[in-house]
This record gives structure tokens, C-alpha cells and sequence, in this order.
């Protein structure tokens, strides 16, 4: 069984959003940067959970990034996985990084392929699907619940009014939320581990972006609370029928 | 041409569906063409309805075995049908199947594709749209340079706008692809209104203190006909199920109404609830951040606030 992870780097849950150059650029100053809460918490941690049952399975993580995400990959390695795969290219486009992606997919002939629902600064939640056209393989998205018998896999995605299970022969692409798995905290062992784990840089294949930022900008103050009186609910209800016409 | 993907649950088109035919509708008017939509599998509706939001067509495949999902046959089944129809611009609904086939039709269509739209192309130069990005934080404007695009619009940022435009329906004849996976179990979540549908959402913090206590909000809810949302830590503590949980690395909702009870208003949670159009905070502590991102705030115990909440939504129910 080989396995790849997709990890991507994201700010902190508590980054302060803020533009520079002229709104063109996200403000990186003094951002702390985490693994993308989604690829750690589940799609990794699903996939440790795996080789902890199987020891033969192989793991590799793949990040497409500039050298600053290496620090973000080794923190991905001592949580788990055997090999790490940086992809020097830095692009905001979607397309782009899906197509860095597949072809070390391609080479590398997964089993399985996860992801994370979106990552939690662009939220596109676009790369899972776009590997799926790229590669052509089956892709479930939004998984909840993720389990392996032998060649086939069964797995639980969300949907509007409850939940659904497929089953589906591998390989197979998903990506992951919340109920995959449990968040792990990384232990030292597997920090001094991950030290001498191999981290390969490759070079990024060419393509050619098809969208690109205009700019940023963020959404205006809201105007300030209006405070009611607990004792008049009254008042409350009829704001909201009223004046905020919501009810 | 723009072409609109109208998504379905149990033969019932999606509402957010309509929205996204609303949506594509206002595109065609600005750029002068005609707004089409495509229907896969059975539906129980009339499809000459989709006339009222505009459609000026219908192209239904009519096949039961896409009443469900599979990601790869209906990619491969949009992208052939927008092809042969030469449609220009694709509208999505940023839904659970939107943002699963979206993106992989995208790529087959060699098209570029924004997700989370919250507002409609700005043309003059290009062809520009907004996006919301930091989980609503923020707004990124992403100018899309493919010949052919791909949109997937935000639930509840446009809203439903009718044309009542006539309109034909097409059957569409094509093979279906063999499927990539296998069903073997749908788990309805019984009479609860989807949290991502809802137009009103009652949801409750750690200050609820516990399980047992959760009657008082699940009551307001049934007064308004609203659905029910939790913050992280209560899901976490398995109080309440976890596909209530809205966040940062929740569920994103964008309802027209959010009451927050006992939920202190952590960045975090913020980024889940902040495009709702107004929110309410019903908080003991006056100091709680969530003050500060609410339209209407309740200082003051959830526990005697909340029961009188509900007699006065009854009341005016009633009155
Ligand atoms: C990476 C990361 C991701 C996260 N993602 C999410 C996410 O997606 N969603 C999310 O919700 N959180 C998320 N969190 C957690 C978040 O930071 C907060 O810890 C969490 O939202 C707090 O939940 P709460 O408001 O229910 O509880 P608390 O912060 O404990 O707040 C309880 C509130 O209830 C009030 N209260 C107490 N008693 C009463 C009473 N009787 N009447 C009225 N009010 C009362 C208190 O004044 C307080 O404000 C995330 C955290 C991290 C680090
Ligand atoms: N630069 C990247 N490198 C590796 N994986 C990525 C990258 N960007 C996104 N991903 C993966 O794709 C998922 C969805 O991201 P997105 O489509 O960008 O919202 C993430 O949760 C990651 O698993």
C-alpha cells in the first residue's frame, strides 16, 4: 500500500489578515505559519492510522511550496509518514498546483491519495477534484469515515441531509474533514525522527496558470451592536421582523 | 452560453441550485447571452419551472443511475454536455457535489475556475470575481483568463431572483459512463432542516454547561423553523453531533439569521458564521468578542434569556 499526503502551509487560525503592495499580496510579517489544520488533523493522522495496521503501507507527504514550507513538511514527518516531496513552485493558482501534484502522482503509482477538505486561507477545496480529472481516478470528497479492506475502500462522505457510503475500488483520491480521524500532537521521538527522514526537492513542471489575484480586500466593519434588554424579548423579535426583515 | 449545474437530493432540486440559475441568469443579461441549465437524473419538479429563475432552456439527462453522486461520471458527463453545447461560462453551487465535480469539470474543460463566489463578474477589464478567502475574513478578486470559466457560488451571497423567463426541455441521449464507486448506505439525518440550506440557524457555545441542557435552544429553534449548529468544543465533547459544528475547520454557513448562545466568539468560530446577514449574541459576559461581530446582542444567562426568546417568537408567531 503507498499512500500520499497532500500537505499544505496556511496561517495561524489567529493570523492577523492584512494586504501589502498595493492589495496584491497577502501580509506575511509576523505570520506564524501551521500545517493546514485539515491535512494534519485528518488526512495525515488517517493515514498513520493505516500504516499503524499495515507496517508494509508507505507513506509519502507532497507539498508544493518554496523552501519556507519545509519547515511546515518536517513538522508533517514527525506526526508520521516515511518520505516528504517538495515541489519547488509557489502559486496561488489552483490549476497549477493540482498539475505539480499528479505528476508526482503519476511517478510515484499511489493506492490512495489524500487531501484535506480546502485549505483554510484560499478555500477552494478545488485540488482533490482537479487531481481526479487530471489523473482520472474515482474521488470522494468530504469524507467522514475512511476504511481499507484489502483492495477495496468504504467511505463515508457528507452530504446535504445526513450522510452516504461508498464503496470503491483503489486507487482512489479523498479528501478529508473532521470524523477521519483524531488530531494527533506530535511526540519527540517523532520530531528527532523526522530529522533524518528524506526530504526530496523537485523541480515544478510547466503550466500555465488559469486565473490570477486582482487584488485583496477585506469586508467592511459591521456598524456596531445594538443591546437589548433581557427583560424585553419582546423588542428583540420585533427588530428582527422588523427592522432586520429575518423573521 | 452559460450553462448552470442544477444539483438534486432525493429527486428534489437544491436550492442552492436556483440560486446558482439566479446567479448565472444576471451573468448571461450582462454579457447578452443565453443562460441554460442542465439537469442530471430523475427530479420530482417540472423542469420548465427552472424557467423562473431564469433558465431560457433545460437539457435533462434523464437517468436514474445519477440520482447519486459519482464524481467521475458526472464530471465526465458536464464537461462532454458543455462542450457539445459550447457553453462559456459555468455556474456551480458551492454545495457538497458542486465542490466535488466543479473544480474536475474545470480541468477537463481546460477552464479556469473560481470557488466560495460571492458576487457577480466584473467585466470591464476581463472577467473578474470576488471571492471570499481567510474563511470570510477577507475578499480576493480572481480574474479568470480562460476562454471558457467556471464559477461556484457561495450559498446565500446572491439569493433567489426571478425572471419567470419560458423555457423549453431538451433530453439529452448519451451513454453513461460505467460508475467509479459503489453506494451501499445513505443516513438521513431525520426531520432536521440541512444546516448548510437553512435561512436560520440557533446555535449554542460551552456556556450551555452540557448535553442536558441543549433543550431551551433546540425549543427556539422549532419556534423559528431553524436549524441547529454548535461551536467546536461542544462537538468535540460529543454533546452534540459532529456535523454541527461550524468553524474555521467546521461547516461555513451564510445564513440570513445566526443566534449565538454561550459561544464566546473565538477567531476561529467567527470564520464560520461571519457572512450570516445578521447575527445575535446572547452572552453572560459583556466583554465576550462576539459582541463585536453582532447585529443585536443580549447581555445576560442564556438559561432565562433563551426560554423568553422563544414564548416572545411564539407570540408574535401567534399575534
Ligand atoms: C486551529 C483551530 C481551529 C479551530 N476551529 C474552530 C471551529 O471551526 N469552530 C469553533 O467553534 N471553534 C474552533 N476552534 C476553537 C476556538 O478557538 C474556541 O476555543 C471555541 O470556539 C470556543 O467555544 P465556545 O465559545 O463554545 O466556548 P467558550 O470559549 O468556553 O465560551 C463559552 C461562552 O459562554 C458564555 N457563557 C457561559 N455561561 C453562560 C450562560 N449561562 N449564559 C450565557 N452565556 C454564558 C461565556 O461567557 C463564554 O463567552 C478552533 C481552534 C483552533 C486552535
Ligand atoms: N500547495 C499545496 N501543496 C500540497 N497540497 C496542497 C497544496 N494546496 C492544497 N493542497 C491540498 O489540497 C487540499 C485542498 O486545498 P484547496 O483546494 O487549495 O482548498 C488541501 O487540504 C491540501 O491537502
Amino acid at each position: 500500500m503507498k499512500i500520499l499526503v497532500c500537505i499544505s502551509k496556511t496561517p495561524d487560525t489567529t493570523a492577523k489578515i492584512a494586504f501589502v503592495e498595493g492589495n496584491t499580496k497577502f501580509d506575511e510579517t509576523a505570520v506564524q505559519w501551521i500545517i493546514n489544520p485539515y491535512d494534519e488533523w485528518y488526512a495525515l493522522v488517517r493515514a498513520i492510522e493505516l500504516k499503524e495496521k499495515d507496517p508494509a503501507t508507505i507513506i509519502h507527504l507532497v507539498t508544493v511550496g518554496g523552501v519556507d514550507a519545509e519547515p511546515i513538511i518536517r513538522k508533517a514527518l514527525a506526526l508520521g509518514g516515511d518520505e516528504a516531496i517538495r515541489i519547488d513552485c509557489n502559486s496561488n493558482d489552483s490549476f497549477t498546483v493540482a498539475n505539480q501534484i499528479a505528476a508526482v502522482a503519476k511517478e510515484g503509482a499511489y493506492d490512495l491519495i489524500f487531501t484535506g477538505k480546502e485549505t483554510i486561507d484560499f478555500n477552494s477545496a478545488s485540488i482533490g477534484s482537479m487531481l481526479s480529472a487530471l489523473l482520472d481516478l474515482p474521488f470522494i470528497s468530504l469524507a467522514t469515515h475512511f476504511e481499507l479492506n484489502g483492495n477495496t475502500a468504504s467511505v463515508k462522505r457528507e452530504i446535504e441531509s445526513g450522510e452516504e457510503t461508498a464503496e470503491v475500488n483503489l486507487p482512489v483520491i479523498v479528501s478529508c474533514q473532521k470524523g477521519v480521524a483524531e488530531q494527533r500532537i506530535p511526540n519527540m521521538r517523532g520530531i528527532m525522527a523526522a530529522r533524518s527522514k528524506p526530504l526530496k526537492v523537485l523541480t515544478a513542471i510547466e503550466t500555465k496558470a488559469s486565473t490570477s489575484i486582482n487584488h485583496f480586500d477585506l469586508p467592511p466593519a459591521k456598524s456596531g451592536v445594538k443591546l437589548i434588554d433581557p427583560e424585553n424579548m419582546d423588542e428583540l423579535v420585533r427588530l428582527l421582523k422588523e427592522e432586520a426583515k429575518v423573521i | 452560453m452559460v450553462l448552470v449545474y442544477i444539483d438534486q437530493a432525493d429527486q428534489q432540486i437544491k436550492k442552492a441550485s436556483l440560486e446558482a440559475l439566479s446567479y448565472g441568469a444576471a451573468i448571461a443579461q450582462e454579457l447578452g447571452i443565453s443562460v441554460e441549465a442542465l439537469v442530471l437524473g430523475t427530479v420530482q419538479e417540472d423542469l420548465t419551472s427552472l424557467g423562473k429563475y431564469g433558465a431560457n432552456k433545460v437539457h435533462h439527462l434523464k437517468n436514474e443511475s445519477l440520482n447519486s453522486l459519482d464524481v467521475k461520471v458526472h464530471t465526465n458527463l458536464v464537461a462532454s454536455i458543455a462542450k457539445n453545447l459550447n457553453a462559456t461560462v459555468l455556474v456551480f453551487a458551492q454545495n457538497f457535489n458542486g465542490r466535488a465535480i466543479a473544480p474536475a469539470v474545470a480541468v477537463k474543460l481546460e477552464a479556469g475556475i473560481v470557488t466560495g463566489v460571492c458576487s457577480l463578474p466584473n467585466t470591464t477589464n476581463g472577467f473578474v470575481v470576488t471571492k471570499t478567502v481567510f474563511s470570510g475574513k477577507a475578499f480576493a478578486h480572481i480574474k479568470i483568463e480562460t476562454p471558457i470559466k467556471v464559477i461556484a457560488i457561495n450559498q446565500n451571497s446572491f439569493g433567489l431572483v426571478e425572471y419567470n423567463a419560458s423555457t423549453t426541455v431538451e433530453n439529452i441521449d448519451l451513454a453513461i459512463p460505467a460508475p467509479s464507486i459503489k453506494i451501499t448506505k445513505v443516513e438521513k439525518i431525520e426531520g432536521e432542516i440541512p444546516l448548510t440550506e437553512a435561512n436560520l440557524v440557533v446555535s449554542g457555545g460551552r456556556g450551555l454547561k452540557g448535553p442536558e441542557n441543549w433543550g431551551i435552544l433546540l425549543d427556539l429553534a422549532k419556534a423559528l423553523g431553524a436549524a441547529t449548529a454548535c461551536s467546536r468544543p461542544v462537538s468535540d465533547s460529543d454533546w452534540r453531533p459532529h456535523h454541527e459544528h461550524v468553524g474555521q475547520t467546521g461547516i461555513q454557513i451564510a445564513p440570513n439569521l445566526y443566534i449565538a448562545i454561550g459561544i464566546s466568539g473565538a477567531i476561529q468560530h467567527l470564520a464560520g458564521v461571519n457572512r450570516s446577514k445578521t447575527i445575535v449574541v446572547i452572552n453572560k459576559d459583556p466583554e465576550a468578542p462576539f459582541f463585536k461581530a453582532a447585529d443585536y446582542g443580549v447581555v445576560g444567562d442564556a438559561f432565562e434569556i433563551v426560554p423568553k426568546l422563544t414564548a416572545a417568537v411564539l407570540k408574535a408567531k401567534t399575534t
